[in-house]
């Protein structure tokens, strides 16, 4: 497997400039001769698809909601980092670049971080043309805030849905180019493969979500911009229907999967309330600037109300352990303290997850009007969905899957080992090492879709264009009869499981229970041991599945369990890859970690000797261990240091 | 908890529909969803067709929840999507009806799930402001008045979940067209295309086969983002204007 990054050369801050101008054209006149393939409509896959069309390309993107409007994208609450220095606080590309290096402990590129960096600003800008209502002050200027961990005001923000206009703002760019007919979208269609013709990515099999139609879509490259795959563990904050097939798929057809262990665990959740949970709800993060995070000191305070209990008998535990940074440490910091406390007993519910978020002092201090208009929303989601009244009683909070650094393999052009296939957004493993800062998924996702991939692709057309392409080409034809059959066996197992006689088991049984494998032995905390259990589990549960899980209905109609069977079913073979990374990478850093590897006060330590690389896997088949690859990561610009929040 | 369903069941666009009933065992944490969830469980396990619904994120953000609860859309709790409905809303032995959205601009593709895709078509005529990636001034040169902005945003918050649609004794989407309208014409970034823009989202609904506003205001009672029905006026005056207009 090719793993040359391609990061130019020069120094840092020249080095996006450089490419810009070593990358190849395409002539104008010729870009609506190339055929492009999108699949995904989030903040990275429409901004993408509207930029590429507005160049002249001709674009067909794929979603498989209803509306390219409700990718997941949508659901971000917090904001959206940008080094503009509008407030005058320090801020500069450079102190973007490198807190998202460190916060990332030290698993990224440090090209891509720098370019990240550096497009951020431009970001900004187009979201307020579109018409984007980030925050003002009352002379008309952007408000910002501080965020996650950040120590300057960088955080642009809409309200709590800070995503859900950003979207708005790309799908208007996109409905734009699909009223112009540079774009033919098509939602309620659901990518099934990618087809490889002669080693170049060139088309994908879909199936229409309506009729159940099989389709195939040839072009001159593919952009997966599909987002992550939180879902593995079944409980996540992602949007019920995230998945990891396309990527996956695409794993399967020979491209690399880069750090798949590195999942982000959010740390303010609403907590689990029973067996029936379909799914967790973020609290963002933004709460911290002003909540307290604490248990009781004593464990015969648990139970009582938490007003019952003085001052001198709580534990803030982040205040206490990192009086620098106190509430505000980073999300993978933040999710293990509270991991900490509740496996020592001190947990609030007797589910044994849960510690209190406190506003009593912040509402004390600048009144209930003060944090009403700071974080109302919030607030009225949480007692919508708990009953009780933060205003009146701490939050329960606890972590919960939320975000996924790991993701297909790109170089510094955002292209896979597949020529052709290029990765955007979270779906690619780039940027954010082993660690998200809050507020830079909004910005990685619309920097590779705006500002990246437009200069980059035309370089691969430029350079590697195999020429027009029919979809009558036996790849097509073979990949579509795999899809095909798959789709028949999954069909097939439900009526098997009936004639049988045999209890029939839901395709959500099997994924609560790869949940629970997941989240006990490849969450917050990891070790050999356990990975090694979840590795003999995960072929069991696979083997089970493909012969009990019952799909009803048919493939020519709306069949939304035929759907979710087939993206349990790659995650039922994902998830082992993610444990093979996990038990590879014997160290702890940011959201991966090993409890092998930690202090005496149980802080992450990581091993920069032996894993200063990013892990990259190649498909052998399925339940067979993948084949490791490693590209090393240069740092010429920061010192690898301890991350210390103390 | 004890809970009696009504619920709507149609096999396809082309055939017959019908009310089905049903009990669930629920708990009065669970989300209405959730509840929806057991139910299907159930129905699955015993070799039934389970109910299609949309549904997505389950936080009241994408707008892909599109039930009508015991006559309202989104159920009975005001400014709630479906998703953030709780079953702590009902006593034990309630009777629910659920019923899809019924309107002929969003024909029904199976049992719950609707096609929504006149909204998109609206959108694509013209919700947009032209300006094309690159080409942006520095965010800040535009100021922006904090009130102006909150106008805005307050249509801007649009899900487009289609619950005024349902709503609306006349199926009529004013309120939706409105928010768009509103909330870019409101901006400066938005102005120089206001005229334009209400012309052509009016003319695309209008092609839809919505029906037409008669002033009754239930799609703002339903709407779950409470946005105002303030946002028609400013619809009816902004394509006033534009008719007006010599260009």
């Amino acid at each position: 497997m090719d793993l040359d990054a391609k990061i130019p050369s020069g120094s840092l801050k020249d080095k996006w400039d450089k490419a810009r101008f070593e990358l190849k054209l395409v002539n104008p006149s010729n870009k609506r001769d190339h055929k492009l393939i999108i699949v995904g409509s989030g903040l990275a896959g429409a901004s993408a698809a509207a930029s590429l069309a507005e160049l002249g390309y001709d674009i067909e993107c794929f979603c498989f909601q209803d509306s390219p409007r409700r990718a997941h994208s949508i659901a971000a609450q917090g904001g959206i980092n940008a080094a503009k220095n509008y407030q005058n606080d320090g801020d500069s590309v450079y102190r973007l670049f490198y807190d998202t290096i460190k916060g990332g402990d030290y698993r990224s590129r440090e090209a891509n971080v720098y370019r990240l960096a550096q497009v951020s600003v431009n970001i900004i800008d187009q979201c307020v043309a579109q018409g984007v209502p980030f925050a003002r002050e009352y002379g008309g200027a952007l408000a910002n805030r501080s965020f996650g961990g950040a120590q300057v005001s960088r955080t642009f923000y809409a309200r709590g849905q800070t995503g859900q206009q950003l979207l708005l703002g790309a799908y208007s760019a996109l409905n734009r180019q699909i009223d112009r007919g540079k774009i033919k979208m098509h939602p309620r269609t659901e990518m099934l493969d990618l087809v490889v013709v002669d080693g170049h990515a060139r088309g994908i099999i879909t199936r229409d979500l309506v009729t159940g139609e099989i389709r195939r879509f040839a072009a001159d490259a593919v952009l997966l911009a599909t987002g992550g795959y939180a879902n593995v563990f079944c409980l996540s904050t992602n949007a019920k229907t995230c998945n990891v097939t396309a990527t996956y798929r695409a794993y399967k057809r020979g491209a690399g999967f880069a750090n798949p262990c590195f999942t982000q665990i959010h740390p303010t959740c609403i907590p689990v309330s029973g067996d029936y949970q379909s799914k967790l709800t973020l609290m963002s993060e933004s709460l911290r600037n002003d909540g307290r995070v604490w248990v009781p000191r004593n464990k015969a305070d648990i139970g009582k109300p938490a007003k019952s209990i003085p001052e001198e008998d709580r534990y803030y535990y982040l205040e206490e352990r990192y009086p620098s940074f106190g509430n505000l440490v980073p999300r993978d910091v933040a999710s293990r303290a509270a991991k900490k406390v509740c496996d020592a007993g001190y947990s609030i519910s007797k589910s044994g997850e849960a510690v209190y978020l406190d506003f009593a002092e912040a509402i004390g201090r600048d009144g209930q009007k003060a944090i009403a208009d700071r974080y109302g929303n919030l607030f009225e989601m949480y007692e919508r969905i708990t009953g009780d009244n933060p205003y009146q009683t701490p939050m329960r909070i606890y972590p919960a899957a939320h975000y996924t650094m790991g993701g297909l393999w790109v170089d510094y052009n955002l292209m896979s080992s597949i020529p052709g296939l290029h990765v955007l957004g979270e779906a690619n493993f780039s940027d954010h090492g082993a660690n998200r800062l809050g507020a830079s998924a909004l910005m990685q996702g619309l920097a590779d879709g705006y500002f990246v991939i437009p200069y980059t692709i035309g370089h691969y057309i430029a350079t590697q264009y195999q020429g027009e392409l029919s979809t009558e080409h036996p790849a097509f034809a073979r990949a579509e009869a795999e899809v095909r059959e798959r789709q028949r066996k999954l069909l097939d197992i439900g009526a098997k499981s009936t004639k049988a006689g045999a209890e029939r088991k839901s395709v959500d049984y099997f994924h609560r229970k790869l949940g629970k494998i997941m989240w006990e032995h490849c969450g917050m905390a990891r070790s050999a041991s356990g990975l090694e259990q979840a590795l003999a589990k995960i072929p069991d549960l696979r083997e089970q599945f493909w012969r009990q899980a019952y799909v009803p209905g048919g493939a020519d109609e709306l069949n939304p369990w035929l759907e979710k069977a087939g993206r349990v079913a790659d995650f039922l073979e994902f998830a082992e890859i993610m444990c093979h990374d996990a038990l590879y990478r014997d160290e702890s850093c940011g959201g991966h970690f090993r409890e092998e590897h930690q202090t005496e006060e149980g802080e992450a330590v990581r091993n920069d000797e032996d894993f200063a690389h990013g892990a990259v896997w190649e498909y052998q088949g399925v339940g067979i261990k993948p084949k490791l690859h490693t590209e090393h990561l240069e740092f010429e610009n920061v010192k690898l240091t301890t991350r210390s929040y103390k | 908890m004890d809970i009696k369903l009504k619920i709507w069941r149609q096999p396809g666009p082309d055939q017959a529909g019908f009310f089905e009933d049903h009990r669930v065992e629920a708990d009065p944490h669970m989300s209405f969803l959730e509840m929806l969830d057991v139910l299907n469980e159930q129905l699955l396990v015993a070799g039934k067709d389970p109910v299609a619904f949309d549904h997505d994120c389950r936080e009241g953000i994408c707008g892909a929840c599109s039930m009508v609860i015991d006559g309202h859309p989104h159920g009975p709790r005001a400014g709630t999507t479906t998703c953030q409905l709780h079953m702590r809303e009902y006593h034990d032995g309630a009777e629910i009806t659920i019923e899809p959205w019924r309107a002929s601009a969003f024909p029904i593709i199976k049992d719950l799930v609707v096609d929504r895709s006149a909204f998109d078509r609206i959108q694509q005529a013209g919700g947009y402001v032209s300006v094309g990636t690159g080409s942006a001034p520095d965010a800040n040169t535009i100021p922006i008045g904090k009130r102006e902005l909150d106008e805005a945003f307050d249509y801007a918050a649009c899900i487009g979940c289609g619950a005024c649609v349902a709503a609306c004794p006349n199926a009529s989407s004013m309120l939706f067209v409105a928010s768009k309208v509103a909330h870019l014409s409101l901006l400066p970034q938005g102005k120089v295309e206001r005229k334009h823009r209400a012309r052509k989202l009016v003319a695309a609904m209008d092609a839809e086969g919505f029906g037409s506003c008669t002033n009754h205001g239930e799609c703002s009672a339903s709407c779950p983002k409470s946005i105002s029905v303030d946002a028609i006026a400013l619809l009816n005056r902004e394509f006033i204007r534009a008719g007006l207009a010599r260009d």
